[in-house]
């Protein structure tokens, strides 16, 4: 037995209301009514994030950034799933998220400080119900569980949402965070972003059966959606949050796409993947199929795609010129914010280190 | 002779286990066809297979809980933890079992299990990407933790790791992985009965006015200074510990007992820091020799700081000299 993930080819499971080609298809279990405007709205998402995400990798190649994890070929899943949400949901993200980041609102210039090394986060996660990057792979699966716990403890009406990739499936926080959310009924969604890869670990090393098949296992439903379609992410995404806040339970959606960039700045792709995959899953395009049905159906003209690019430029010129002016943190701020509390080790630690670097003045 | 790297080194040094003892497995997390993220175990899966190079789930507790199933089963594992900050998801399976299964079965089981991790700052990474977290591992009875500093000793000290019948955690210097130098190559096996034993210390550089000790990333910053502080004719005597737990007591001792003065430098925060235990030694056994109280340089007691602070936050040239001031000053 192996598993179906066949690449560059979706196996039939899979919702689907975008074809790559831009038809609008119908499905059984989901369909969404949006109007021109809000299509043109996901529209301008996804090429804006692309443009961030673009201006990053350039600034990394230029010394400007440590590090970047590229978001190329996951938009539509991102934008799909961060437009589902509410204000009162709350995201937990991996480190990949740029695009949920800008549909909470995050400017992206605080996700490109982290990578720069200015700071581990820079926003307010209440502020924008998007909580911080985590690194520690599968981690904050469980914090989200627990966050929605609290949420169904106040009675609110509210769910959470939290991402990971493929290879996270491996972990014990992942299956335990399964766990505790069937055990609880916490109103929590589940959205795997299935890219195909985990560094350089193609999906049959994490896994032989489809990944969204897992959540019958635990006694919850799961489903697979095309990442690559804005439109099924966001329908299948807000159905699931709504079935989580009115006490349906947890539900897993594996998104199925592609990470058609590099892990990160520092990784080289060509060592362990064939170039043709990357040319089927190019056709597949997320932004591509979204401006062709824009076009057939008259929702947009050439005018409003030329004036999406603009703003495009725009936004990555005044991203580059922000996150250039960053300032360096001060070097005594190493010992903020490590406690909440006044704590004798600190205050006696920033004193010495700061005696010492007036040593070398004057 | 041959010139290599540290990272290259160690690839060398696992290619020669695996040649000489058919139950030598390399497992971890893109260690197969990637060949590791920092290429140490480049080439290893094309040459001895994916029975031998086994890329795994995305799971650390996993990756050490089955190298104990097959240590158990008669095979010798060596995991790499893609970085220091991600062998906690693991700490469980390293503490609570592998430290204490040989002691539970009084002596009948053996689990010669090698934990590499690269480990420290100064590559500019994001969080968890930086850490040292050698104190944990030192703590936990069971465990013998290494450390190298330099390709010869990563081409050795591997090896004997590979055929220590005790669990071992192997530090390597992630920032010094670029770094060329000399590496004898044996061509016998007589060549490798000459080397200096996995647990023993050795000094890098003789003095006689302070005693230096450092092991992994530091000993390089500690040989920097002690040709600084030789301009100023003070002569610092290096010693590279290499073995954490057992440390080599003696060796430390002798070096002490001579100059009556000691700094200890480490990238991990001082507070609670492995160089706690060296002053506390170095006190009980050199009181009546030490002309100044052991100093320790290394990180502030805090997480490590995003990138950009980083250089703050590692001892440096300036910082060890400092210190090597103040041992003066007293
Ligand atoms: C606990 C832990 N182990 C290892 C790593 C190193 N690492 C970073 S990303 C990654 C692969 C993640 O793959 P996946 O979950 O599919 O997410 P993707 O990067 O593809 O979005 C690994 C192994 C980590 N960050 N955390
Ligand atoms: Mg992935």
């Amino acid at each position: 037995m192996t598993a179906d993930a066949s690449h560059g080819e979706a196996p039939p499971e899979f919702v689907q209301l975008l074809t790559p080609e831009g038809e609008r298809v119908q499905h059984p279990d989901y369909d969404i009514d949006l109007t021109p405007e809000e299509i043109r709205g996901l529209y301008r998402d996804l090429v804006l994030v692309r443009r961030v995400d673009l201006e990053a990798v350039a600034l990394q190649r230029q010394g400007e950034l440590g590090i970047w994890a590229s978001l190329l070929g996951q938009e539509a899943a991102q934008i799909g799933s961060g437009r589902a949400l509410t204000e009162a949901d709350m995201a937990f993200p991996t480190y990949r998220e740029h695009g949920v980041a800008w549909c909470r609102g995050v400017d992206p210039v605080n996700l490109l400080g982290l990578f720069r090394g200015v700071n581990h986060g820079g926003w307010d996660p209440a502020e924008h119900n998007f909580h911080l990057y985590t690194i520690v792979i599968g981690s904050q699966t469980l914090h989200a569980v627990g966050y929605a716990m609290g949420i169904q403890r106040d009675g609110a009406d509210a769910a959470t949402i939290v991402y990971f990739g493929d290879g996270a499936t491996s972990q014990g926080d992942v299956n335990e965070s399964f766990i505790w959310a069937s055990v609880f009924n916490a109103p929590v969604v589940f959205f795997c972003q299935n890219n195909q890869w985990a560094i350089s670990e193609p999906l049959e090393k994490q896994s032989r059966i489809p990944l969204y098949r897992r959540a019958s296992g635990f006694g919850f439903p799961g489903v697979r959606v095309d990442g690559n379609d804005v439109f099924a992410c966001l329908a299948v995404t807000r159905k699931a949050l709504a079935d989580a806040r009115s006490g349906q339970g947890p539900m897993l959606i594996e998104a199925f796409t592609y990470r058609m960039g590099a892990h990160t700045t520092s990784d080289d792709p060509t060592r362990y993947r064939v170039a043709a995959e990357l040319e089927a899953w190019k056709l597949k395009d997320p932004i591509e199929r979204v401006r062709s049905y824009m076009f057939k159906n008259q929702i947009a003209d050439q005018e409003f795609f030329d004036a999406i690019d603009a703003e495009a430029d725009d936004l990555g010129r005044d991203v580059r010129k922000r996150c250039l002016a960053l300032p360096d943190p001060e070097p005594l701020a190493i010992f903020d914010h490590v406690y909440a509390e006044p704590h004798r080790l600190m205050d006696e630690e920033r004193a010495q280190f700061g005696a010492y670097l007036e040593g070398f003045e004057g | 002779m041959t010139i290599l790297t540290l990272a290259k080194a160690l690839n060398e040094g696992m290619r020669k286990a695996m040649e000489d003892d058919p139950k030598v497995l390399v497992m971890g997390e893109d260690v197969g066809k990637l060949g590791g993220v920092f290429r140490v175990t480049d080439g290893l899966q094309k040459d001895f297979g994916e029975q031998r190079v086994i890329d795994t789930p995305l799971a650390e507790s996993g990756i050490i809980g089955t190298a104990i199933g097959l240590a158990l089963r008669g095979y010798r594992p060596v995991c790499e933890i893609q970085f220091d900050g991600f062998v906690f998801p693991a700490a469980d399976q390293i503490i609570t079992q592998l430290a204490k299964m040989p002691l539970r079965s009084l002596g009948k089981l053996k689990l010669p299990v090698v934990v590499r991790i690269p480990c420290g700052g100064g590559i500019g990474a994001v969080e968890h990407h930086s850490e040292s977290p050698e104190a944990y591992f030192t703590h936990t009875a069971g465990l013998r933790v290494v450390a190298c500093s330099n390709p010869s000793d990563a081409y050795e000290m591997i090896q004997q790791a590979i055929r220590c019948d005790d669990p071992v955690v192997f530090f390597e210097p992630k920032r010094r992985y670029w770094e060329k130098a000399e590496v004898d190559i044996p061509t016998s096996s007589a060549g490798s009965a000459a080397w200096l034993p996995f647990d023993q210390g050795k000094v890098v550089r003789p003095g006689t006015d302070v005693t230096m000790l450092a092991y992994g990333p530091m000993v390089k910053t500690c040989l920097e200074a002690a040709k600084a502080a030789e301009d100023d004719g003070r002569s610092l005597e290096v010693v590279d510990l290499r073995s954490l737990n057992p440390l080599d007591v003696e060796l430390v001792v002798e070096s002490v007992r001579k100059t009556g003065r000691c700094v200890v430098v480490h990238e991990a925060a001082v507070f609670n820091g492995f160089g706690a235990e060296l002053a506390a030694r170095i006190t009980e056994e050199c009181f009546y020799n030490l002309e100044a109280p052991v100093l320790r340089v290394g990180g502030p007691s805090t997480p490590y700081p995003p990138s950009r602070l980083e250089d703050h936050y590692l001892p440096d040239l300036d910082r060890v000299l400092h210190a090597v001031d103040r041992v003066f000053a007293f």
